[in-house]
């Protein structure tokens, strides 16, 4: 096994390079369907994380978690980047927090079979990202996180805020601390 | 951390020599060798109140999601996106660079078509961006952020030029050694990669608390670049080489009849 490249942090400074237009639409403009999630990022003294990026990556709605290009689309013949907008699905979105270490993302439901959106969070002070899950649904009976502790599961869960909207926010420490994921294909040490 | 007055270089290097002397000697013990900075790495300050607390929970999910990922194609990236010296009318002020080299799985195998992403401060230190108070200047002709996609080896390659150090306020008289910031996928989300490549020989890297938090030195070695004349463009740039090797399952990490491992 090659060992692999160290980690480091994003830093503070992404800003001009990481996030594109559109980078939380996901869903199709105007599909009947969309949903929104969003929430807060904080640090461990309860204070909200304001420059911190996460990417959402989920199957889309007919099950498929193959993914498909768009998310950045370059603009051919102006330059500069366009983001999705179209009518394909991509799966992938990638927003920053704000000054209030708010995040919001539109997109479509999950399917059932993998009701979350994975979540992956980058932040200056975090050396290495970390990875979550925001279940939009309860996790069907063969997910292993159906079976976790349920104060562990709980974490993991986003709360439904009236009409096809979802809070889930991101404790990176301490008592409300998320669950951050270790995801593996087979159980045993990698 | 104490109110008043900073933090000093030699109370943070202290701090350094002793992660890096318990590493040695759990790594004396048996223990495998970091690959990966602890995230709790108080000589970085702002790691204190943004790692967690539990490690990260081990879950087995043959079926996850995050064992595909995103993808990128032709409608995302030009040919143009990996030259940072011709986004604007005129030349950016430095040594100019060529930046190369393959990127692969675990097991070695290139990882292809994949989308890389390069950003960095300018020749003199100062990032294009509005937070970066640096007072050192701008440059109208460099923003600093390219991209490209991986090739059938795997490869990457980037025009660009070299960038500056520049002090940030972790202790008295921080200064970070010139580097590259880079963020790699690969065919599975659990690969992604956010890095930052070094350049061969900086007398800042032992001060450096975020290159530092890499506590095994074979690790740390990893994130520096080789000078390579054989890719050092004639009158034109001066060429490095860095390969990377992504960890995580890949998308075809299980494969029928494999062990474990």
């Amino acid at each position: 096994m090659e060992p692999p490249t160290p980690s480091q942090t994003v830093g503070p400074f992404y800003g001009h390079a990481l996030p594109f237009p559109g980078g939380g639409e996901v869903a199709p403009a105007g599909h009947p369907d969309t949903v929104t999630v969003h929430g807060r990022v904080y640090d461990g003294a309860g204070e909200p994380v304001p420059d911190a990026l996460l990417e959402c990556w989920q199957a889309d709605p007919g099950g498929s978690p193959a993914g498909r290009p768009g998310s950045l689309r370059r603009d051919p013949a102006a330059g500069g980047l366009t983001g999705p907008g179209g009518a394909d699905f991509t799966g992938f979105a990638r927003v920053a927090t704000d000054a209030d270490g708010h995040w919001s993302v539109r997109t479509l439901p999950p399917p059932a079979a993998r009701p979350y959106l994975a979540v992956c969070v980058f932040a200056r002070g975090l050396t290495r990202h970390l990875y979550t899950r925001a279940y939009l649904g309860a996790p069907p009976a063969g997910d292993p996180v159906a079976r976790l502790p349920r104060e562990l599961r709980a974490t993991l869960l986003a709360h439904a805020e009236g009409d096809r909207t979802y809070r889930f926010d991101v404790h990176l420490q301490g008592g409300k601390e998320t669950v951050f994921l270790d995801i593996r294909a087979l159980p045993g040490p990698r | 951390m104490a109110a008043g007055s900073p933090l000093t270089q030699r109370q943070v290097s202290a701090e350094i020599a002793e992660a890096h002397r318990a590493t040695a000697a759990a790594v004396a013990a048996g223990a495998p060798a970091p690959h990966h900075p602890p995230r709790d790495f108080a000589p970085y300050r702002s790691t204190v109140l943004r790692h967690p607390h539990r490690p990260p929970l081990p879950l087995a999910d043959p079926d996850a999601a995050e064992l595909h990922g995103p993808v990128f194609g032709r409608t995302d990236v030009t040919e143009l996106d990996g030259d940072l010296t011709r986004q604007h009318p005129g030349e950016p002020l430095g040594e100019r660079i060529t930046v190369t080299g393959r990127v692969r799985d675990r097991r070695g195998r290139p990882v292809r078509g994949q989308l890389v992403e390069l950003w960095q401060a300018n020749a003199a230190g100062r990032y294009a961006h509005p937070c970066d108070r640096h007072p050192a200047p701008l440059d109208p002709n460099f923003t600093g952020a390219g991209r490209c996609l991986t090739d059938d080896d795997g490869a990457y390659r980037f025009t660009t030029v070299r960038p500056g150090a520049y002090p940030w306020r972790n202790h008295e008289n921080a200064w970070r050694p010139a580097h590259l910031h880079f963020s790699f996928f690969g065919s599975a989300f659990t690969q992604r990669l956010v890095t930052q490549m070094y350049f061969p020989g900086d007398p800042l890297f032992p001060h450096d608390p975020i290159l530092q938090s890499v506590t095994d030195p074979a690790a740390r070695a990893r994130l520096v670049a080789a000078y390579d004349p054989a890719l050092s463009v004639p009158e034109w740039s001066l060429g490095y080489r860095w390969d990377v090797v992504l960890d995580g399952p890949a998308a075809t990490w299980a494969e029928p009849g494999e062990a474990a491992r």
